[in-house]
This record gives C-alpha cells, structure tokens and sequence, in this order.
C-alpha cells in the first residue's frame, strides 16, 4: 500500500485523489454538522445514538484522508483542517447549517432537516459504498468493507426516525415535506463526480454517477410506497457543485469553527 | 537448538498481548477481543498487526500505545512495531470464548451469533440470564455497544454490537 504512489498512472492517481477527496469531506463536514447537535437532540437517547453516528462518520472521513496521505498528499489532518472552502469537494448539502442561530447561543435547528439530510445521505453513501467494495483501488474496496459494516446501523436509524415522523401528525408531515424540499434543492452534487466525472468513471475506481442515482431511487422506492408517497426526482444539477469547488458562506464558517483549536497549534499532539 | 527458545519467547508475546486490556473494559484483553491478526518476531523485533472494531473509536491509539509498552518490558525485546489493517476487517464473530465469559463479567453482553432474517438482533441480559430484555438504543456510551434493558432483574445493561461482513 505505502509503495503505491509509484506503480500508479499519473492519471490513475489523479482521478483516485479526486475521488477520495469528494468521500472525505462530504463525511466530514457532515459529521461536524451532526457534532453541533450534541445536547440538542430531541431526547437523550437521540443525543446518544446520533452523536455515535457522528463519531462513526468522523472515523469514516479519517479513513478517507489517510488514504491521501498514503498517496502523498500531506498530513490527513492538515488535508481536514487546514484547507480552504475553496478547495473542498463535498456535496454542499453537507455544509449547510443545522437551522437558525449558534449551537453555543440559542439555535433553533430543525430536527426535520436533520432526519431527511441523514437519511437521504445515508442511502446515498450506501450506494456508493456498495460500489466502492469493487473498486479498482484495493485499499479502498477494504475501506468500503469496514465502513459498510457501520453503515448499516446508521441508514436503519434515519430510516425509522423518517417513516415514524411521517407517519405523525399533520404538523410533523408538513415540517418533514419541508425538510425533503429544501434537501432535494440540494441533492444535484451527491452523486456528481464534477469536472472529473470522465476520469473518475473510466478507472474503474466506482459506478458511474448515474448508475449511483438509478440505485439510490430503487432503494428509496419500498420506504416512499409504504408511506404512500413518491421519491422525488434527483434533479440533473445544483446551482452550486460542491465537488468542482462551489460551496456556500456556511462552509466558510464551518470550517474556520472547526479548525480554530487546530490551527491555534498545528504541530500538537492528540 | 533454536526451537524451543523460539516457542518459548513466542508464547511470552502472547502472554503479554494477553495483558493488554481494553482501555475501557478491563476483563477483555486484545486477543479476547479478536482485534490480533498476527504477532511475529524475528531477531528482537517484534511485529504486532492489530484490527480496528469500529473506524472511529478514540480508544484505538491508546490500544496502541498499551501494546508497544507491554511488549518493551520483555528482555528479548529491543524493537516494536504496531500496526492498524483493515482487511480482513473485525466482525464481532472474532471475540473469542473467553472474550464472551469477561464481557458478561463486566454487565456487557456479547455479540449475538445470529441475526434473524430482518437484520435484527437478540442477547440475553448478561447478569441473570433472561431472554425478557428490550432494546433501549442501539446506539451506545462508545461506538461498539448497545443499550439494554431487562425486564426480569430490572437491569439496564449494555451489549457488543453486532457486526459482520454480509452488512
């Protein structure tokens, strides 16, 4: 694994560095989005079982960058913390903020986004993931193998939370058709591969962005019909493309949240 | 004759992999917990292969540290060398017989061996045996565990969680 970087093909290299970049960040950021939660969660229950989940997905993001690091792409902590919004390939649904106001003042998140962005990106990762277990790229098909594993419990936590919510009163119906509206807004990057869709696709490294897609309706389909609804389409692209670069000021913010201890001392050790 | 000694050091690796605890269940060792792929020695270098329960567990650089230390302490040592793979990767099927024997003395119950068909799980409290026992969460105080409670001894308890390559 460490002698990779040297019986790659320049092009082969550059594709896969695309790609796992795209898998980290999307975790990451996503995973920071969860982390704000912490204490806020409807329940204590909830604040246990979603705060592991971010954990999990933290872990996931880490797998992805010290993959990078393995090509030579630098430290996996600088590569979470020190890169600029610009940089980032993340889908910019995983940027977006929880709801209204800071954790540490007076948020008013809504747990309605919460659930229909988790489980939406839940499926969609599991989509991928599946993929991803063939891969081209050995070390990343045994990644896809352990995150697969954790996974599981993840998308059966976000799928009960979603059909026992829309299955509630009127009220919680019209708060979680709100939540799948504005998340559907932003769902045109999730399985895009940007401008390097053709390098991406030919290495062999995952399926195609609209296999992925066709995948992620199919899955959807038994939990919509049982709830007597139908998935909404994927639309073909997003105002902004997370992966080529595009994101919104809640990245912005996001990241320098996250990186402020980080960058206080970058040589620390944890 | 180089054997015996050989075997003999190897079996003090062991022991020593054996003291190796769980930094947060301390009746469970490494090698209880299957989390050992191989251990291998060749001259005063020891190599020591390891496997992650779950990818984000903050316990696993302290794992790590605990295992280089243990093994420093033995004379016919003088280099360590621990390392992290993820294939194969860990399944909960890798906790071996005594692994299962110190998670009940701790209050955990160990992993199921079945799943039913829909994907769900049972476990038997681990402090009196029931089957009367409902999940509380299947989220728990770390990444690897469960919430439980049992209906027949009145006991919250907590269960390894289930995992396996067909998820």
């Amino acid at each position: 694994m460490s002698n990779a970087e040297n019986v790659l093909s320049p092009e082969y290299k550059e594709a896969l560095k695309t790609l796992l970049f795209q898998l980290a960040d999307d975790d990451f950021l996503l995973s920071f989005r969860g982390s704000e939660w912490l204490g806020l969660a409807p329940h204590i229950e909830e604040d246990v079982a979603s705060s592991s989940i971010s954990q999990d997905t933290m872990g996931h993001a880490a797998m992805y960058y010290k993959l990078l690091e393995d090509l030579g792409e630098g430290n996996a902590d600088a590569l979470a913390h020190a890169r600029p919004a610009e940089e980032r390939k993340n889908s910019v649904l995983a940027e977006r903020v929880n709801g209204e106001g800071y954790y540490l003042e007076t948020p008013e998140y809504d747990w309605a986004y919460a659930v229909v962005r988790n489980f939406f990106y839940a499926q969609a990762k599991k989509v991928k993931i599946d993929s991803l277990r063939t891969s081209s790229y050995q070390p990343l098909a045994e990644t896809a193998v352990k995150v697969s594993m954790e996974l599981y419990y993840h998308l059966m936590h976000w799928k009960l939370w979603f059909t026992q919510l829309l299955s509630s009163t009127d009220e919680a119906k019209r708060r979680m058709n709100n939540a799948i509206e504005l998340v559907m807004k932003d769902f045109g990057d999730i399985f895009s591969y940007g401008n390097a869709k053709d390098a991406i696709e030919k290495e062999g490294l995952i399926a195609k962005e609209e296999e992925l897609k066709a995948n992620w309706t199919e899955r959807m389909k038994p939990v919509f019909e049982s709830l007597g609804m139908e998935v909404p389409a994927i639309p073909a692209a997003s105002e902004k493309n997370g992966r080529n670069g595009e994101h919104t000021e809640d990245l912005t913010e996001a990241l320098t949240t996250l990186s402020e201890v980080y960058r206080l001392d970058p040589a620390a050790a944890w | 004759m180089a054997t015996p000694i050989e075997s003999l050091n190897e079996r003090k690796i062991y022991e020593a992999l054996k003291n190796v605890k769980d930094p947060e269940i301390d009746t469970v060792s490494i090698i209880d917990l299957g989390m050992v792929e191989s251990a291998s020695l060749e001259g005063d270098e020891v190599k020591v292969v390891l496997l992650p329960t779950f990818l984000g567990c903050p316990a696993l650089e302290i794992i790590k540290k605990n295992t280089e230390n243990s093994l420093k302490e033995l004379p016919f040592i003088d280099k360590v060398e621990v390392e992290f793979i993820y294939n194969p990767p860990w399944t909960s099927d890798r906790i071996t017989d005594e692994g299962h024997k110190g998670l009940r003395k701790f209050g955990i119950a160990p992993p199921p061996e079945h799943f039913e068909e829909d994907g769900s799980w049972h476990v038997d409290c681990p402090y009196c045996g029931s089957t009367y026992v409902t999940m509380d969460n299947i989220f728990g105080p770390t990444a690897c565990r469960s919430i439980l409670y049992c209906k027949s001894c009145k006991n919250p308890f907590e269960a390894m969680k289930p995992v396996s390559t067909m998820m």
